[in-house]
């Protein structure tokens, strides 16, 4: 990045350009698009947490006049164990199919069977209760402890433990182990002068988007078959889809409705590929919609976890050694984010010795899909909890202690590489001098701080620039835009042209106009894209000069470029972009730009947050009083919406805290898959957020940008129980703590 | 199947209709009116998604069958703004950068502009407690309170 650089229009609180269409009710989501001659298509779900399906008869169903088509496992093309890349990581092809629908098992309460498409909606959901369906039961597993233990219920009869110094002879539900290592961890437990060591359990909790999933397909036999979907990654809808349906990646179109939250959550595919099946069997486009408590019990939800944590410290605080040992449930196929809390656990920290070992585990819940920072806020709260208590026993500030350890420029991590420039100081600073940090607390009031750390990543962005021959242009881009991504792709064109921010419109491309996009996620976006947009302005730059150079009849290295216009540095003259443009028609042809890379070089981030709360000893209940978020951005493009993913990650996190969790009975049935009963916070549960935007820029981003959508939900969890524990008096190793379990503690006191 | 006719005002325009007795007013706004602003996010009154007025007052359209709207003045987010020029309310999210995803905006700023006409100057409280109806999962509600405050003082004449 260029040394300390005046932006005129990076940095500004502008309008979003998709804000108007938004605010007006007119922006399009993912269950808005209907088609004519279009049928509804619902899916049948499993009643049971673990059982065979020993007979499936949906031939009433198909009998039914108002039914055009059923769709079951059987219509997927043949699918086989296989790995491939699409969403936000490696996909099992086998496991997602029977995701999708059951193949001879089901494995949670709510795991799709089977789907009928009707004339209506309400057509459909009289057909499912004609499907004949009889299971064996099978007793299920449900949490991770259980699961790991060499007598638990199986899911899966051929899934044997990967990862092992020996491969195993007999099937597991631990389907990875894991280890990372440093040092000498036991050298580094001999040098401490304190070790506190304990364990922590997260419950399984869902990303809770407001917008269900939702889409709208057309299969075609011949030319194209498309799909209106919300999803973060159209690109990657297309892939798993035409993978799972043996189709030609050029005979998919797939288009990105306006997206409704998603949080990770929307990576994946569940309706699109059923939908595709309904299609071609009615020769009708097809619409399928979640309903709320299919959102629950049929989409990803986050890991539960039960980690272990051991710290060694010296008694001015130095950590001598850090272990852990994390068990994520994966829900029922493999694959839940225990690799990347592996990784996260202890980052925030330069230390000498640590040792990581993970466990990814399969249950009888629906199969985990990301969600913001996947794996690590789970195993961050429990780090840092453990090191909350080692200050408190050490009588240090949580603060100071974590500037005494705080990683830093040149700091080898546990899991590769050594941190360029971060901003981990400059926040723990930030937050000690904030007015929050310097304010008294009452009685039954309690404070905590805790850090947080995410990679980012990089990824493949393609980005063209149309210039229009009036001057203006649009920006095509094919990152689906979930928080205002759209704002500072335009400020960041702007930026680079030297042109107003109004007058570029950035508009979000269907899988046919762009080559392949990486799916929004990561907190990719804003880098990644925002890279392949300047590498698009600076083609469009250089095409500016061309042509003034031909108008001029000079060499383009002869004109310069600067404030939207083309300057002659050999003569006399200026052409503005407008002039350029509308004279392009006889310089060559129109005007346009392309950026397609592989980005590298994502800066991670670092977050610090601040709660304090007060507890009410009479009922368990916690209010959140205050609470400063503070994280590094590198460079805010637009500060209003990084603010905003601050605010959106602490909400988040407070409620995954205290209130969250999926309630499971006996029989492993899901009891809360309800807005009502899984209740995340609302406006008269939170305080503003107040939040602090440290800048340390990322050099390898042109503006200096880290990405900002993830960091801000792995601090909340321990800030805010640390906060209850000491208001309330208690030692809190489960989450939530919501009012029972809080009341109960104080009362065993 | 028996349907009904029903004869509505929605957002000032006389509008017919026919449904099934157990259509709800969202069902019918979004699929037969094409009216799709109005949201549906959990169809048991939970998340305030799909909020409109029904003779001024403020309602889940997913808890209203859709015959109650006969002879009724149904309001909706499309006919917030008049033509083009945005509503206050309106203005404020977008200057407040209100919203993220937006699947929740049309019902917030259905519900602040019910809360506004009953009560135009709310405490930060009244506004929080008012709008606990309407699930917002992007923002934490800050930027949201603060655009609501700030159409407040707008409406009122002030600053």
């Amino acid at each position: 990045m260029s040394e300390a650089r005046d932006f005129k229009y990076v940095g500004q609180r502008s309008i979003r350009p998709d804000g108007f269409d938004k605010v007006t009710g007119r922006a399009n989501y993912g269950a808005d698009l209907s088609l004519p001659g279009m049928i509804w298509g619902k899916i049948l779900r499993s009643p049971h947490a673990h059982a065979k399906l020993t007979k499936l008869d949906t031939s009433k169903a198909e009998a039914h006049p108002g039914v055009m088509a059923v769709a079951t496992y059987k219509d997927f093309p043949s699918v086989s164990h296989e790995a491939f890349q699409a969403g936000e990581g490696a996909t099992d092809l086998l496991d997602l199919a029977r995701n999708i629908l059951a193949d001879d098992k089901v494995l949670y309460d709510g795991h799709a069977i089977c789907a009928v498409a009707a004339r209506s909606e309400a057509i459909a959901e009289e057909a499912l209760a004609l499907i004949e369906v009889e299971y064996e039961l099978l007793p299920p597993v449900m949490d991770v402890r259980d699961a790991m233990k060499p007598e638990a219920p199986l899911l899966h009869a051929d899934m044997f433990t990967q990862g092992l110094a020996e491969a195993p002879s007999t099937p597991s539900n631990i389907a990875t182990r894991m280890e990372l290592k440093k040092g000498d961890i036991e050298a580094g437990f001999a040098e401490a002068d304190i070790i506190v060591e304990r364990e922590f359990y997260t419950p399984t909790v869902h990303q809770g988007y407001i917008e269900p999933h939702a889409c709208t397909v057309r299969y075609a036999d011949e030319g194209t078959s498309m799909v209106w979907c919300c999803t973060q990654g159209h690109f990657d809808v297309r892939a798993s889809t035409a993978k799972l349906l043996k189709m030609d990646l050029s005979k998919l179109k797939v288009i990105a409705s306006e997206i409704g939250g998603g949080f990770g959550a929307k990576t994946t595919v569940y309706l699109e590929p059923v939908a595709l099946i309904l299609s071609r069997k009615s020769g009708r486009p097809v619409k399928m919609v979640m309903d709320r408590p299919e959102v629950f019990r049929g989409s990803g939800p986050g890991s539960a976890t039960r980690n272990w944590i051991k710290v060694g410290a010296k008694k001015d605080g130095t950590f001598t050694a850090m272990q852990a040992r994390l068990c994520y449930e994966a829900g029922a196929f493999k694959g839940s984010p225990m690799g990347p809390g592996c990784m996260t656990v202890f980052t925030p920290y330069d230390i000498e010795n640590a040792y990581v070992e993970g466990y990814d585990v399969v249950v009888n819940k629906p199969k985990v899909a990301a969600y913001r920072a996947p794996g690590a806020p789970q195993a961050e709260f429990a780090a840092e909890m453990v090191i909350n208590d080692i200050a408190d026993k050490l009588g240090m500030d949580p603060i100071e202690i974590r500037l005494k350890n705080a990683a830093k420029e040149g700091t080898q991590t546990l899991y590769g590489p050594k941190l360029r420039p971060v901003g981990f100081i400059e926040c723990l600073e930030a937050v000690k001098n904030s007015e929050q940090y310097k304010t008294a607390l009452k009685d039954h009031q309690g404070r905590g701080v805790a850090a947080g750390f995410w990679f980012n990543i990089g990824g493949q962005s393609s980005v063209s620039i149309n210039m229009n021959p009036d001057g203006t242009a649009t920006l095509v881009e094919g990152s689906p835009d979930i928080g205002g991504s759209r704002a500072s792709m335009q400020l960041m064109a702007a930026e680079e042209l030297q042109i107003p921010a109004e007058r570029i419109t950035p508009i979000v491309a269907d899988t046919e106009m762009l080559a392949y996009n990486g799916t929004t996620g990561g907190s990719r976006t804003t880098f990644a894209t925002g890279m392949a947009v300047v590498e698009a302005a600076q083609d469009v730059i250089r095409q500016f000069k061309e042509r003034a150079a031909a108008v001029w009849n000079i060499t383009p290295d002869q004109v310069d470029y600067a404030d939207g216009a083309a300057i002659n540095t050999a003569g006399e003259g200026r052409l503005t972009v407008a002039e350029i443009c509308a004279g392009a028609e006889r310089t060559g042809g129109q005007i346009s730009g392309r950026g397609n890379i592989n980005a590298r070089g994502a800066g991670p981030s670092f977050a610090v947050h601040l709660a304090d709360v007060e507890v009410d000893p009479e009922t368990g209940r916690t209010s959140v009083l205050r609470y400063t978020a503070c994280q590094d951005a590198g460079k805010a493009i637009h500060p209003s919406y990084v603010e905003g993913q601050y605010q959106g990650g602490a909400a988040q996190g407070i409620g995954w805290a205290l209130n969250e969790e999926y309630i499971y009975n006996k029989d492993g049935i899901l009891e809360n898959p309800g807005f009502l009963d899984y209740r995340i916070p609302l406006a008269s549960d939170l305080p503003m957020i107040d939040t602090i935007i440290v800048e340390v820029p990322n050099s390898f981003h042109p503006f200096g940008v880290r990405g900002v959508g993830e960091t801000g939900i792995v601090p909340p969890l321990a800030a805010v129980a640390t906060a209850v524990g000491k208001a309330a008096g208690i030692t809190v190793t489960e989450l939530p703590l919501n009012p029972p379990r809080v009341y109960k503690a104080i009362q065993s006191k | 199947m028996n349907k009904v006719h029903v004869t509505t005002t929605v957002n000032g325009d006389e509008t017919e209709f026919l449904c099934e007795p157990q259509d709800t007013l969202l069902d019918v706004l979004r699929n037969n009116l094409n009216l799709t602003g109005t949201k549906e996010g959990c169809g048991s009154g939970d998340c305030g998604a799909c909020s409109v007025t029904v003779d001024g007052r403020l309602v889940c359209s997913c808890l209203v069958l859709a015959v109650e709207a006969e002879g009724k003045q149904v309001g909706t987010i499309e006919g917030v703004s008049e033509r083009d020029h945005l509503h206050v309310i309106q203005e404020k999210f977008l200057e407040h950068a209100a919203l993220q995803c937006g699947i929740c905006t049309p019902g917030l700023i259905v519900s602040t502009k019910a809360l506004l006409e009953e009560n135009p100057n709310p405490t930060e409280e009244e506004a929080r407690f008012w709008l606990a109806g309407n699930l917002c999962r992007c923002t934490g509600y800050d930027k949201i309170i603060r655009a609501v405050m700030d159409a407040a003082t707008t409406m009122r004449g002030g600053a």
